[in-house]
Protein backbone atom coordinates (compact mmCIF):
# COMPACT_ATOMS: atom_id res chain seq x y z
CA UNK A 1 0.00 0.00 0.00
CA UNK A 2 1.49 3.31 -0.95
CA UNK A 3 0.75 6.27 1.25
CA UNK A 4 1.66 9.83 0.40
CA UNK A 5 4.41 11.37 2.51
CA UNK A 6 2.31 14.44 3.15
CA UNK A 7 -1.26 14.32 4.47
CA UNK A 8 -3.12 17.66 4.67
CA UNK A 9 -4.92 16.49 7.79
CA UNK A 10 -1.55 16.16 9.59
CA UNK A 11 -1.35 19.93 9.88
CA UNK A 12 -4.08 19.76 12.51
CA UNK A 13 -1.86 17.44 14.54
CA UNK A 14 1.05 19.88 14.57
CA UNK A 15 0.35 20.75 18.21
CA UNK A 16 1.01 17.14 19.18
CA UNK A 17 4.77 17.56 18.80
CA UNK A 18 4.74 18.89 22.37
CA UNK A 19 3.66 15.45 23.57
CA UNK A 20 7.11 13.99 22.99
CA UNK A 21 9.05 17.00 24.15
CA UNK A 22 6.87 19.23 26.19
CA UNK A 23 9.25 22.01 27.13
CA UNK A 24 10.79 22.53 23.72
CA UNK A 25 7.47 22.17 21.95
CA UNK A 26 5.74 24.68 24.20
CA UNK A 27 8.62 27.13 23.89
CA UNK A 28 8.47 26.83 20.12
CA UNK A 29 4.72 27.50 19.94
CA UNK A 30 4.99 30.43 22.35
CA UNK A 31 7.75 31.88 20.22
CA UNK A 32 5.83 31.20 17.01
CA UNK A 33 2.71 32.91 18.34
CA UNK A 34 4.70 35.90 19.49
CA UNK A 35 6.46 36.29 16.14
CA UNK A 36 3.16 36.71 14.33
CA UNK A 37 1.69 39.26 16.70
CA UNK A 38 1.25 42.83 15.56
CA UNK A 39 4.63 44.53 16.14
CA UNK A 40 6.89 46.88 14.21
CA UNK A 41 5.44 44.98 11.26
CA UNK A 42 1.69 44.50 10.93
CA UNK A 43 0.22 41.02 11.24
CA UNK A 44 -0.76 41.40 7.60
CA UNK A 45 2.80 42.09 6.47
CA UNK A 46 4.04 39.12 8.48
CA UNK A 47 1.43 36.91 6.88
CA UNK A 48 2.63 37.85 3.39
CA UNK A 49 6.26 37.24 4.34
CA UNK A 50 5.25 33.85 5.74
CA UNK A 51 3.44 33.02 2.52
CA UNK A 52 6.51 33.85 0.43
CA UNK A 53 8.84 31.89 2.71
CA UNK A 54 6.40 28.96 2.80
CA UNK A 55 6.97 28.71 -0.93
CA UNK A 56 10.73 29.07 -0.91
CA UNK A 57 10.78 26.40 1.82
CA UNK A 58 8.30 24.44 -0.29
CA UNK A 59 6.40 23.34 2.78
CA UNK A 60 2.92 22.19 1.75
CA UNK A 61 1.56 22.62 5.27
CA UNK A 62 2.78 26.21 5.49
CA UNK A 63 1.45 26.94 2.02
CA UNK A 64 -2.02 25.71 3.03
CA UNK A 65 -1.90 27.58 6.30
CA UNK A 66 -0.69 30.92 4.97
CA UNK A 67 -2.84 30.88 1.86
CA UNK A 68 -5.80 30.66 4.21
CA UNK A 69 -4.34 33.20 6.58
CA UNK A 70 -3.72 35.77 3.85
CA UNK A 71 -7.22 35.20 2.43
CA UNK A 72 -8.66 35.81 5.89
CA UNK A 73 -6.85 39.10 6.04
CA UNK A 74 -8.50 40.23 2.81
CA UNK A 75 -5.26 39.96 0.81
CA UNK A 76 -6.00 39.53 -2.89
CA UNK A 77 -4.69 36.74 -5.08
CA UNK A 78 -2.66 39.26 -7.08
CA UNK A 79 -0.91 40.36 -3.89
CA UNK A 80 -0.29 36.74 -2.91
CA UNK A 81 1.24 35.93 -6.27
CA UNK A 82 3.47 39.00 -6.12
CA UNK A 83 4.68 37.95 -2.69
CA UNK A 84 5.61 34.53 -4.06
CA UNK A 85 7.49 36.18 -6.90
CA UNK A 86 9.53 38.08 -4.33
CA UNK A 87 10.48 34.73 -2.81
CA UNK A 88 11.17 33.25 -6.23
CA UNK A 89 13.28 36.23 -7.27
CA UNK A 90 15.45 35.90 -4.19
CA UNK A 91 15.75 32.16 -4.81
CA UNK A 92 16.80 32.58 -8.41
CA UNK A 93 18.99 35.54 -7.53
CA UNK A 94 20.69 33.43 -4.91
CA UNK A 95 21.31 30.74 -7.52
CA UNK A 96 22.55 33.11 -10.16
CA UNK A 97 24.77 35.20 -7.93
CA UNK A 98 26.77 32.02 -7.36
CA UNK A 99 27.50 32.24 -11.03
CA UNK A 100 30.14 34.75 -10.03
CA UNK A 101 31.84 32.05 -8.02
CA UNK A 102 31.79 29.82 -11.07
CA UNK A 103 33.22 32.61 -13.19
CA UNK A 104 35.95 33.29 -10.64
CA UNK A 105 36.91 29.64 -10.63
CA UNK A 106 36.90 29.34 -14.42
CA UNK A 107 39.05 32.45 -14.68
CA UNK A 108 41.50 31.02 -12.16
CA UNK A 109 41.72 27.54 -13.66
CA UNK A 110 41.43 28.40 -17.30
CA UNK A 111 42.97 31.84 -17.34
CA UNK B 1 -22.68 33.02 -9.97
CA UNK B 2 -26.05 31.40 -9.38
CA UNK B 3 -29.17 32.79 -11.01
CA UNK B 4 -31.74 30.66 -9.18
CA UNK B 5 -32.34 29.80 -5.55
CA UNK B 6 -31.74 26.24 -4.32
CA UNK B 7 -35.46 26.10 -3.73
CA UNK B 8 -36.24 26.90 -7.35
CA UNK B 9 -33.62 24.40 -8.51
CA UNK B 10 -35.26 21.70 -6.41
CA UNK B 11 -31.94 21.16 -4.62
CA UNK B 12 -32.14 18.84 -1.62
CA UNK B 13 -30.49 21.44 0.55
CA UNK B 14 -33.45 23.77 0.09
CA UNK B 15 -35.04 21.57 2.74
CA UNK B 16 -34.05 22.61 6.22
CA UNK B 17 -34.25 19.08 7.60
CA UNK B 18 -31.66 17.91 5.05
CA UNK B 19 -29.33 20.66 6.21
CA UNK B 20 -29.82 19.71 9.84
CA UNK B 21 -29.16 16.10 8.96
CA UNK B 22 -25.82 16.98 7.41
CA UNK B 23 -24.92 19.13 10.41
CA UNK B 24 -25.67 16.27 12.79
CA UNK B 25 -24.14 13.37 10.89
CA UNK B 26 -20.65 12.68 9.55
CA UNK B 27 -17.81 14.17 11.58
CA UNK B 28 -20.14 15.11 14.43
CA UNK B 29 -21.85 11.77 14.66
CA UNK B 30 -18.59 9.82 14.51
CA UNK B 31 -17.22 11.96 17.33
CA UNK B 32 -14.32 13.35 15.28
CA UNK B 33 -15.59 16.76 16.28
CA UNK B 34 -17.65 17.56 19.38
CA UNK B 35 -21.23 18.71 18.86
CA UNK B 36 -21.93 22.32 19.78
CA UNK B 37 -23.90 21.12 22.77
CA UNK B 38 -20.96 19.07 24.06
CA UNK B 39 -18.56 21.90 23.43
CA UNK B 40 -20.49 24.53 25.36
CA UNK B 41 -21.18 21.97 28.09
CA UNK B 42 -17.40 21.75 28.70
CA UNK B 43 -17.57 25.26 30.11
CA UNK B 44 -21.03 24.79 31.68
CA UNK B 45 -22.61 27.13 29.16
CA UNK B 46 -25.38 24.75 28.13
CA UNK B 47 -28.21 25.58 27.76
CA UNK B 48 -27.86 29.06 26.30
CA UNK B 49 -30.66 31.15 27.72
CA UNK B 50 -32.33 34.21 26.25
CA UNK B 51 -31.78 37.36 28.28
CA UNK B 52 -33.79 40.54 28.05
CA UNK B 53 -35.02 41.29 24.54
CA UNK B 54 -33.10 44.17 22.96
CA UNK B 55 -33.27 43.62 19.23
CA UNK B 56 -36.17 42.63 17.01
CA UNK B 57 -35.01 41.43 13.63
CA UNK B 58 -37.78 41.18 11.10
CA UNK B 59 -37.32 39.33 7.84
CA UNK B 60 -39.83 40.96 5.49
CA UNK B 61 -39.30 38.42 2.71
CA UNK B 62 -36.84 36.20 0.89
CA UNK B 63 -37.13 37.97 -2.46
CA UNK B 64 -33.90 39.60 -3.60
CA UNK B 65 -32.53 41.26 -6.73
CA UNK B 66 -29.31 39.30 -6.23
CA UNK B 67 -28.52 35.60 -5.94
CA UNK B 68 -25.26 35.66 -4.01
CA UNK B 69 -23.34 32.41 -3.95
CA UNK B 70 -23.21 32.13 -0.18
CA UNK B 71 -26.57 33.50 0.87
CA UNK B 72 -27.80 31.86 4.08
CA UNK B 73 -31.36 32.87 3.18
CA UNK B 74 -31.26 31.20 -0.24
CA UNK B 75 -32.77 34.48 -1.43
CA UNK B 76 -33.38 35.47 -5.03
CA UNK B 77 -35.83 36.97 -7.50
CA UNK B 78 -37.70 33.65 -7.62
CA UNK B 79 -38.54 33.56 -3.89
CA UNK B 80 -42.14 34.49 -3.27
CA UNK B 81 -42.23 34.51 0.55
CA UNK B 82 -43.17 38.10 1.39
CA UNK B 83 -44.51 39.61 4.60
CA UNK B 84 -48.05 40.98 4.29
CA UNK B 85 -49.24 44.29 5.68
CA UNK B 86 -51.35 42.41 8.21
CA UNK B 87 -48.32 40.69 9.68
CA UNK B 88 -46.50 44.04 9.62
CA UNK B 89 -49.33 45.51 11.68
CA UNK B 90 -48.88 42.76 14.23
CA UNK B 91 -45.14 43.48 14.28
CA UNK B 92 -45.83 47.17 14.90
CA UNK B 93 -47.94 46.27 17.93
CA UNK B 94 -45.11 44.21 19.31
CA UNK B 95 -42.55 46.92 18.64
CA UNK B 96 -44.71 49.45 20.49
CA UNK B 97 -45.13 47.26 23.52
CA UNK B 98 -41.79 45.50 23.77
CA UNK B 99 -38.67 46.70 25.53
CA UNK B 100 -36.54 46.28 22.41
CA UNK B 101 -34.45 49.33 21.57
CA UNK B 102 -33.37 48.16 18.12
CA UNK B 103 -35.44 47.22 15.11
CA UNK B 104 -33.57 45.47 12.32
CA UNK B 105 -35.25 44.90 8.94
CA UNK B 106 -33.72 42.28 6.73
CA UNK B 107 -34.53 39.96 3.82
CA UNK B 108 -33.81 39.15 0.92
CA UNK B 109 -33.84 42.73 -0.18
CA UNK B 110 -36.35 44.28 2.25
CA UNK B 111 -36.96 47.14 -0.16
CA UNK B 112 -38.61 44.72 -2.61
CA UNK B 113 -41.52 44.09 -0.28
CA UNK B 114 -44.36 46.22 -1.74
CA UNK B 115 -45.28 47.42 1.76
CA UNK B 116 -41.70 48.20 2.76
CA UNK B 117 -42.07 51.98 2.69
CA UNK B 118 -45.35 51.90 4.53
CA UNK B 119 -43.78 49.72 7.21
CA UNK B 120 -40.72 51.98 7.60
CA UNK B 121 -42.94 55.06 7.88
CA UNK B 122 -45.10 53.45 10.54
CA UNK B 123 -42.21 51.90 12.45
CA UNK B 124 -40.25 55.14 12.54
CA UNK B 125 -43.14 56.75 14.43
CA UNK B 126 -42.84 54.26 17.27
CA UNK B 127 -39.72 55.88 18.63
CA UNK B 128 -37.23 53.05 18.44
CA UNK B 129 -33.64 54.08 19.31
CA UNK B 130 -31.87 52.32 16.49
CA UNK B 131 -33.78 51.51 13.32
CA UNK B 132 -31.68 49.38 10.99
CA UNK B 133 -32.40 48.44 7.39
CA UNK B 134 -30.08 45.86 5.83
CA UNK B 135 -29.72 47.08 2.29
CA UNK B 136 -27.64 45.23 -0.26
CA UNK B 137 -26.71 48.53 -2.01
CA UNK B 138 -27.30 47.32 -5.57
CA UNK B 139 -31.05 47.56 -5.00
CA UNK B 140 -30.64 51.34 -4.90
CA UNK B 141 -29.40 51.18 -8.49
CA UNK B 142 -31.56 48.24 -9.63
CA UNK B 143 -34.54 50.20 -10.84
CA UNK B 144 -35.64 53.84 -11.08
CA UNK B 145 -38.25 53.30 -8.39
CA UNK B 146 -35.47 52.69 -5.87
CA UNK B 147 -33.27 55.67 -6.83
CA UNK B 148 -34.69 57.83 -4.03
CA UNK B 149 -33.99 55.26 -1.29
CA UNK B 150 -31.08 57.27 0.21
CA UNK B 151 -33.43 60.25 0.67
CA UNK B 152 -36.16 57.98 1.99
CA UNK B 153 -33.80 56.39 4.53
CA UNK B 154 -32.63 59.82 5.59
CA UNK B 155 -36.16 61.10 6.07
CA UNK B 156 -36.90 58.31 8.51
CA UNK B 157 -33.49 58.37 10.17
CA UNK B 158 -32.82 54.79 9.21
CA UNK B 159 -29.47 53.24 10.10
CA UNK B 160 -28.22 51.64 6.89
CA UNK B 161 -26.19 48.44 7.13
CA UNK B 162 -24.90 47.16 3.81
CA UNK B 163 -22.86 44.22 2.69
CA UNK B 164 -19.62 44.80 0.85
CA UNK B 165 -17.59 41.64 0.34
CA UNK B 166 -14.35 43.34 -0.60
CA UNK B 167 -12.81 46.63 -1.62
CA UNK B 168 -11.80 45.23 -4.99
CA UNK B 169 -14.05 44.61 -7.97
CA UNK B 170 -12.79 41.08 -8.64
CA UNK B 171 -13.51 39.63 -5.23
CA UNK B 172 -16.85 41.39 -4.91
CA UNK B 173 -18.22 40.32 -8.26
CA UNK B 174 -17.03 36.75 -7.79
CA UNK B 175 -19.22 36.40 -4.70
CA UNK B 176 -22.16 38.57 -5.62
CA UNK B 177 -22.31 38.69 -9.39
CA UNK B 178 -20.98 40.76 -12.28
CA UNK B 179 -21.46 44.48 -11.96
CA UNK B 180 -22.25 44.33 -8.24
CA UNK B 181 -19.09 46.18 -7.28
CA UNK B 182 -19.65 49.18 -9.55
CA UNK B 183 -23.30 49.46 -8.52
CA UNK B 184 -22.41 49.19 -4.84
CA UNK B 185 -19.80 51.93 -5.17
CA UNK B 186 -22.30 54.18 -6.88
CA UNK B 187 -24.88 53.48 -4.17
CA UNK B 188 -22.36 54.24 -1.42
CA UNK B 189 -21.47 57.53 -3.09
CA UNK B 190 -25.15 58.43 -3.23
CA UNK B 191 -25.58 57.57 0.45
CA UNK B 192 -22.56 59.75 1.24
CA UNK B 193 -24.04 62.56 -0.83
CA UNK B 194 -27.12 62.80 1.40
CA UNK B 195 -24.95 62.64 4.52
CA UNK B 196 -24.78 58.91 5.28
CA UNK B 197 -21.53 57.61 6.72
CA UNK B 198 -19.85 61.00 6.93
CA UNK B 199 -17.58 61.63 9.94
CA UNK B 200 -19.70 62.90 12.83
CA UNK B 201 -22.96 62.37 10.93
CA UNK B 202 -25.97 60.92 12.77
CA UNK B 203 -26.95 59.16 9.58
CA UNK B 204 -25.26 55.84 10.29
CA UNK B 205 -23.83 53.80 7.46
CA UNK B 206 -22.08 50.57 8.42
CA UNK B 207 -20.71 47.90 6.16
CA UNK B 208 -20.80 44.14 6.58
CA UNK B 209 -17.91 42.04 5.40
CA UNK B 210 -18.19 38.29 5.10
CA UNK B 211 -15.52 36.09 3.50
CA UNK B 212 -15.89 35.14 -0.15
CA UNK B 213 -15.06 31.48 0.47
CA UNK B 214 -14.35 28.70 2.92
CA UNK B 215 -12.32 30.73 5.38
CA UNK B 216 -13.02 32.82 8.46
CA UNK B 217 -13.06 36.60 8.59
CA UNK B 218 -9.88 38.34 9.73
CA UNK B 219 -9.60 40.80 12.57
CA UNK B 220 -12.48 43.28 12.36
CA UNK B 221 -10.42 46.32 13.32
CA UNK B 222 -7.71 45.58 10.76
CA UNK B 223 -10.28 44.86 8.05
CA UNK B 224 -12.09 48.11 8.80
CA UNK B 225 -8.83 50.01 8.42
CA UNK B 226 -8.13 48.37 5.06
CA UNK B 227 -11.68 48.94 3.80
CA UNK B 228 -11.65 52.58 4.88
CA UNK B 229 -8.35 53.31 3.25
CA UNK B 230 -9.16 51.56 -0.01
CA UNK B 231 -12.68 52.97 -0.40
CA UNK B 232 -11.45 56.47 0.42
CA UNK B 233 -8.35 56.35 -1.82
CA UNK B 234 -10.10 54.78 -4.78
CA UNK B 235 -13.59 56.27 -4.61
CA UNK B 236 -13.70 58.97 -1.92
CA UNK B 237 -16.22 56.89 0.05
CA UNK B 238 -16.81 57.26 3.81
CA UNK B 239 -18.58 54.89 6.16
CA UNK B 240 -18.75 54.44 9.91
CA UNK B 241 -18.02 50.87 11.01
CA UNK B 242 -17.27 47.53 9.46
CA UNK B 243 -18.86 44.37 10.88
CA UNK B 244 -16.90 41.22 10.09
CA UNK B 245 -19.32 38.30 9.96
CA UNK B 246 -18.56 34.59 9.75
CA UNK B 247 -20.43 32.56 7.13
CA UNK B 248 -22.61 29.96 8.81
CA UNK B 249 -22.78 26.51 7.22
CA UNK B 250 -26.39 26.64 6.08
CA UNK B 251 -28.34 27.03 2.81
CA UNK B 252 -26.25 28.12 -0.19
CA UNK B 253 -23.05 28.40 1.83
CA UNK B 254 -23.49 24.82 3.02
CA UNK B 255 -24.17 23.75 -0.55
CA UNK B 256 -20.99 25.51 -1.66
CA UNK B 257 -18.94 23.93 1.16
CA UNK B 258 -20.07 20.47 0.21
CA UNK B 259 -19.74 20.93 -3.55
CA UNK B 260 -16.22 22.35 -3.18
CA UNK B 261 -15.22 19.62 -0.69
CA UNK B 262 -14.51 22.21 1.96
CA UNK B 263 -17.21 21.20 4.42
CA UNK B 264 -15.08 19.15 6.83
CA UNK B 265 -12.15 21.54 6.83
CA UNK B 266 -14.46 24.47 7.38
CA UNK B 267 -16.13 22.80 10.35
CA UNK B 268 -12.68 22.01 11.76
CA UNK B 269 -11.72 25.69 11.41
CA UNK B 270 -14.88 26.76 13.20
CA UNK B 271 -14.38 24.30 16.03
CA UNK B 272 -10.67 25.11 16.36
CA UNK B 273 -11.52 28.81 16.60
CA UNK B 274 -14.22 28.16 19.22
CA UNK B 275 -14.15 30.88 21.87
CA UNK B 276 -16.17 30.30 25.04
CA UNK B 277 -16.20 34.05 25.74
CA UNK B 278 -18.18 34.58 22.54
CA UNK B 279 -20.88 32.18 23.75
CA UNK B 280 -21.84 34.68 26.46
CA UNK B 281 -22.90 37.22 23.86
CA UNK B 282 -24.21 35.27 20.89
CA UNK B 283 -26.94 37.36 19.36
CA UNK B 284 -29.79 34.99 20.16
CA UNK B 285 -29.36 36.00 23.80
CA UNK B 286 -30.84 39.45 23.15
CA UNK B 287 -32.48 39.15 19.73
CA UNK B 288 -35.65 37.67 18.34
CA UNK B 289 -36.09 36.95 14.68
CA UNK B 290 -39.51 37.18 13.03
CA UNK B 291 -40.15 35.46 9.72
CA UNK B 292 -42.17 36.79 6.79
CA UNK B 293 -45.17 34.78 7.99
CA UNK B 294 -44.89 35.98 11.58
CA UNK B 295 -43.20 33.06 13.32
CA UNK B 296 -40.60 33.62 16.02
CA UNK B 297 -37.04 32.28 15.95
CA UNK B 298 -33.91 32.66 18.05
CA UNK B 299 -32.07 34.13 15.07
CA UNK B 300 -32.27 34.52 11.29
CA UNK B 301 -30.22 31.33 10.89
CA UNK B 302 -32.61 29.24 12.95
CA UNK B 303 -35.40 30.78 10.89
CA UNK B 304 -33.80 29.41 7.72
CA UNK B 305 -33.35 26.02 9.39
CA UNK B 306 -36.98 26.19 10.52
CA UNK B 307 -36.02 25.65 14.15
CA UNK B 308 -38.81 27.46 16.02
CA UNK B 309 -38.34 29.14 19.40
CA UNK B 310 -38.58 26.85 22.37
CA UNK B 311 -41.55 28.66 23.93
CA UNK B 312 -45.31 28.63 24.03
CA UNK B 313 -45.17 32.02 22.36
CA UNK B 314 -44.30 30.98 18.81
CA UNK B 315 -46.02 33.49 16.58
CA UNK B 316 -46.18 37.26 16.49
CA UNK B 317 -49.94 37.03 17.12
CA UNK B 318 -49.26 35.42 20.50
CA UNK B 319 -46.13 37.38 21.35
CA UNK B 320 -45.34 37.27 25.04
CA UNK B 321 -42.07 38.87 26.09
CA UNK B 322 -42.14 37.38 29.59
CA UNK B 323 -42.63 33.88 28.26
CA UNK B 324 -39.84 34.30 25.76
CA UNK B 325 -37.30 35.67 28.22
CA UNK B 326 -35.22 32.91 29.76
CA UNK B 327 -36.16 30.39 27.07
CA UNK B 328 -33.56 27.83 26.09
CA UNK B 329 -32.01 28.63 22.73
CA UNK B 330 -32.33 25.95 20.06
CA UNK B 331 -28.85 25.01 18.86
CA UNK B 332 -27.10 22.84 16.33
CA UNK B 333 -23.64 22.68 14.80
CA UNK B 334 -24.21 25.82 12.68
CA UNK B 335 -23.91 27.74 15.98
CA UNK B 336 -20.13 27.25 15.83
CA UNK B 337 -20.24 30.06 13.27
CA UNK B 338 -21.28 32.49 16.02
CA UNK B 339 -18.52 31.51 18.44
CA UNK B 340 -15.42 31.33 16.24
CA UNK B 341 -12.61 33.73 17.12
CA UNK B 342 -13.98 37.04 18.29
CA UNK B 343 -17.48 35.71 17.62
CA UNK B 344 -19.93 36.82 14.99
CA UNK B 345 -23.36 38.42 14.99
CA UNK B 346 -25.33 40.73 12.73
CA UNK B 347 -23.47 43.56 14.50
CA UNK B 348 -20.05 42.00 13.97
CA UNK B 349 -17.76 40.60 16.66
CA UNK B 350 -19.12 39.93 20.15
CA UNK B 351 -16.05 39.07 22.22
S1 LIG C 1 -26.77 37.64 0.54
FE1 LIG C 1 -28.22 39.37 0.72
S2 LIG C 1 -28.05 40.39 -1.27
FE2 LIG C 1 -27.21 38.34 -1.54
S3 LIG C 1 -28.89 37.05 -2.25
FE3 LIG C 1 -28.82 36.87 -0.01
S4 LIG C 1 -30.22 38.41 0.72
FE4 LIG C 1 -29.78 38.94 -1.39
S1 LIG D 1 -26.81 30.34 15.14
FE1 LIG D 1 -28.48 31.42 16.16
S2 LIG D 1 -29.01 30.06 17.83
FE2 LIG D 1 -27.00 29.44 17.19
S3 LIG D 1 -25.59 30.63 18.50
FE3 LIG D 1 -25.90 31.77 16.60
S4 LIG D 1 -27.52 33.20 17.08
FE4 LIG D 1 -27.60 31.58 18.63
Amino acid sequence: MSKPYYDAADLRKFGKITEWSEELGTKFFDYYGKVFEEGALTAREKSLIALAVAHTEQCPYCIDAYTKDTLQRGITKEQMMEAIHVGAAIKSGATLVHGVQMMNKVNKLDG
Amino acid sequence: MATKSLKKLGNNLAQSNKQLEILSNGIFKSGKLPTFKDKISETSQFPIKAKKLEILQINVGYMCNQVCDHCHVDAGPDRKEIMTRDTMRQCLEVIKNSGAHTLDLTGGAPEMNPDFRWFVEEASKVGITDFIVRSNLTIIRANKKYYDLPEFFKKHNVHVVSSMPHWTRGKTDKQRGDGVFDKSIKALQELNAVGYGMPGSDLRLDLVYNPSGAFLPGDQVAMEKDFKKALMDDFGIEFHNLFAITNLPIARFLDYLIASENYEDYMYSLVEAYNPAAVENVMCTNTLSISWDGYLFDCDFNQMLELPVNSKSRHISEFNEELLEGRNIVISQHCYGCTAGAGSSCQGVVA
